[in-house]
């Protein structure tokens, strides 16, 4: 078991020192932005072109949706969203800091990402460093 | 590619239910059997046959139900395609028609999927820790819903439109005996069932299905030789397309661009417009999915889905009756199965059989399906009489 808290997703970095952050990497070739760099670009093809550079913290909300039934083990409701980043990059986490309510969520919204530990433990007992998307 | 004709002459689907006591096989064998007789053949006449199935991919389930159906040697292509399985291998089949290689074969798409309970999302985790709950939701009802959610941030489409298609789709399924369940459902029943994952709620969801369709097909001369003009639906396109890149659909599964791209290339093949339409099958696999696809395959504009809604435009008696099946939300959706059971739909109408829910006249029919991962299939089929 790790003493320090695992990253949730290879793309989320837990720096030894200073702020967690998303890791996006862009193609050289196109621009296209990813945040699982694939073997050859997939918008064109291009080989050894993606570069890792740092995602955005700041943000919209693109879409949601509300979770009500869930498998077994998983808290809900919980909110299930998806943000377009500024400067580029899509992320989807659970989003945090509002009600479980349509009324109050409001698609284009300002939103920030942020971070802390998960709510849930692995099988082995390991913490895990995760992301939220949260309103601005 | 051979210049051939190729058409749908013998069809069947058996109704779709839950069938706890009956192997695959057998569902299979049944629309198999009901498609031989529909196109006045038997077995000894199939050069090849095509299976659709997506839960047991690795059954050799084409080789079941052969075993049921009589195993006469010929080539069995197995087809997993997501729920784009049965229409995948349907379009296989015509495929080898249009290339000069049969004249005759058979396609079956069978699924058993009754109780399987809420797809996408679940299962164990592989190792470290599992991400459903903590990184949103990879659950069907909700990647459908996130996707209906988007047209709403761009269109301001409502929850109560997005129930208005569950309305319909289970009006539909009132008059077709073959759809697993026949039961109205208004307004406030849908919108106030229980909530699945906002905005679709359980009767916004498609019903998890035992189920099988299964189909002829034939070349034209083929056709012709054994007289069957006043039944053989023509294939006037047949289209499959998979997912181009886009900026978002690496965490949003992108169902939009798929079909649109399916659906240009089918209506230039087929060489009509959705104006042509008389009745569509679309991919209802969740309330919010059928308000996507009137945009994407062009039923109405960008944008318009809502004021499609509005009018009543896709029940039936309507501009563009949609789903008159009762469609994957009421009819069911035996994933394996789906892509040639809307195509029986179409069939039905196209040959002036499909009973109470008939549009009167049709002759144009267009069937898609979706398979998340991502594809999309589009069939255009054109009755007898036109």
């Amino acid at each position: 078991m790790s003493d320090q808290p695992l990253s949730i997703v290879p793309f989320l970095k837990v720096p030894e020192s200073g702020d967690p952050y998303l890791e996006g990497f862009k193609c050289s070739e196109c621009g296209a932005i990813t945040l699982k760099p694939r073997m050859a670009c997939a918008k064109c093809g291009g080989r050894d072109t993606w570069e890792p550079f740092k995602l955005s913290n700041k943000g919209t909300l693109h879409t949601f949706s509300i979770i009500y039934r869930a498998f077994p083990g998983i808290d809900v409701p919980f909110v299930s969203a998806i943000a377009d980043l500024e400067g580029g990059g899509v992320v989807k986490t659970n989003m945090n800091g509002i009600e479980p309510d349509p009324e109050k969520i409001t698609l284009g919204m300002d939103i920030e990402i942020t971070y802390g530990i998960a709510p849930r433990k692995d099988a082995e007992g390991n913490e895990y460093m995760t992301y939220y998307i949260t309103p601005a | 590619m051979g210049s051939e004709d190729v058409y749908i002459t013998g069809i069947d689907m058996i109704k779709f239910g839950k069938f706890l006591d009956r192997s695959i096989a057998s569902l299979g064998a049944e629309a198999a059997l009901g498609a031989l007789d529909d196109a006045q053949v038997t077995i000894n006449d199939i050069e090849a046959l095509y299976s659709g199935n997506l839960m047991m991919a690795a059954g050799m389930v084409g080789q079941q139900i052969q075993q049921e159906i009589g195993q006469t040697g010929i080539p069995v292509i197995n087809v997993a395609n997501a729920c784009a399985t049965g229409a995948t291998a349907l379009r296989e089949g015509y495929i080898a028609i249009r290339a000069g290689l049969y004249d005759t074969v058979l396609a079956v798409g069978v699924e058993k999927l009754a109780g399987a309970g809420m797809l996408g999302g679940g299962g164990g985790a592989p190792k470290g820790i599992h991400p459903e709950g903590l990184l949103g939701s990879g659950s069907m009802p909700c990647v459908f819903a996130e996707a209906g959610m988007a047209h709403a941030k761009e269109y301001g489409t409502t929850f109560e439109q997005f129930a208005q298609i569950s309305v319909k789709n289970h009006h539909h399924s009132t008059m077709n005996p073959k759809a697993r369940y026949q039961i109205e459902t208004p307004l406030e029943e849908v919108m106030g069932a229980e909530m699945i994952s906002y905005p679709n709620t359980k009767l916004m969801c498609s019903a998890n299905v035992d189920g099988s369709a299964a189909c002829v097909l034939m070349s034209e001369k083929e056709m012709k030789r054994r007289g069957l003009q006043n039944q053989a639906v023509k294939i006037r396109a047949s289209v499959l397309t998979t997912d181009p890149w886009t900026d978002r659909d690496e965490v949003m599964p992108d169902v939009n661009t798929c079909t649109r791209n399916a659906a240009k290339q089918a209506y230039e093949m087929a060489g009509v417009g959705p104006e042509d339409l008389d009745l569509v099958e679309l991919h209802d696999c969740f309330a919010t999915a059928e308000v996507l696809h009137y945009e994407n395959l062009g039923l109405c504009g960008d944008g318009e889905a809502g004021k499609l809604i509005d009018e009543r435009a896709t029940w039936i008696g309507g501009k563009i009756p949609v789903n008159l099946s009762g469609g994957l939300l009421s009819k069911g959706h035996p994933i394996g199965a789906t892509g040639i059971a809307n195509q029986f739909e179409l069939a039905m109408h196209l040959r002036g059989q499909a009973g109470k829910r008939q549009v009167e006249g049709a002759k144009i029919g267009l069937a898609h399906v979706i398979g998340l991962g991502t594809c999309c299939s589009i069939h255009i089929l054109e009755g007898p009489s036109a």
